[in-house]
């Protein structure tokens, strides 16, 4: 510590505290995490369905109404749980500032691109 | 930083438990699991797409390597899963007692081991993979 500063302690430490939103993370990962445990177990199974599934298929069993709405569900909970818990684990481990921010920013990028990609993929099967 | 005050005891001088070494698979299967999303990405973009472009995946997930990245994720959908049903059962209270973390902690992994097991039985008793 710099013994010619001047500054008291309360004064470094205010504005480095909470940012007053952990609890919302938290709740919104616990909510995703129900969410995708039967959507997760319903993937599972259109999976093992898809095994030897040709392209027609393949496209049939995505277009079904249901499947659409399901997988659709399920891209957007995964996507946005990933992003949480990939959030926690950059915040945890990574030390250096600039690679913290960066990998911060390139997780939040990739979930956005991939549910958006997904979904427009499904809408894309679903109504055509 | 300044490093003249004493450092809390670290990693390395625990004794190897499961409650922590499930702990850190879960979130190392988290962290494969974000990953593997690249693939049901591309999976659905080639659907989306067109035979071709939906053959190619199809070829990379019936290869050696795709299909060792299939297996991988699948226990890991499993673990992950199960063991977050554990977190959401901690959440509201239940299991801390330490008998009951352990053996909530070796369910997961059997479970995880035998919905792994399954799940493949189905993929090769419909005449193997892709």
């Amino acid at each position: 510590m710099n013994t010619t500063d001047l500054q008291t302690p309360l004064k470094r430490a205010r504005g480095l505290g909470s940012a007053k939103d952990g609890t919302h993370h938290f709740v919104v990962q616990r909510i995703t995490a129900l969410a995708l445990v039967p959507l997760a177990l319903w993937v599972i199974w259109l999976a093992l369905a898809l095994v030897h599934a040709d392209y027609a298929h393949a496209r049939a069993i995505v277009h079904h109404p249901f499947a659409a709405i399901w997988l659709t569900a399920f891209v957007i909970a995964t996507f946005w749980h990933a992003q949480l818990g990939l959030q926690v684990v950059i915040e945890d481990y990574v030390r250096t500032r600039w690679l913290e921010v960066t990998a911060q920013l390139a997780v939040k990028l990739f979930c956005a691109a991939g549910a958006l990609a997904s979904v427009l993929s499904i809408v894309r099967i679903a109504l055509g | 930083m300044p490093t003249a005050r004493p450092l809390s005891p670290h990693l390395q001088v625990y004794r190897w438990q499961l409650t922590m070494v499930l702990s850190i698979i879960h979130r190392m299967t988290g962290v494969a699991l974000a990953a593997g999303t690249i693939l049901l990405i591309a999976l659905l973009l080639a659907l989306a797409a067109g035979p071709d472009a939906f053959q190619t995946v199809r070829a990379f997930c019936s290869s050696w390597f795709g299909m060792l990245l299939l297996f991988g994720w699948s226990w890991a959908l499993c673990f992950h899963m199960f063991n977050g049903i554990r977190h959401l059962a901690w959440d509201i209270g239940w299991g801390f007692e330490i008998p009951r973390a352990y053996a909530t902690g070796w369910t997961v992994v059997a479970s995880s081991l035998v919905m792994t097991a399954l799940i493949w039985a189905c993929v090769f008793a419909q005449g193997g993979a892709a």
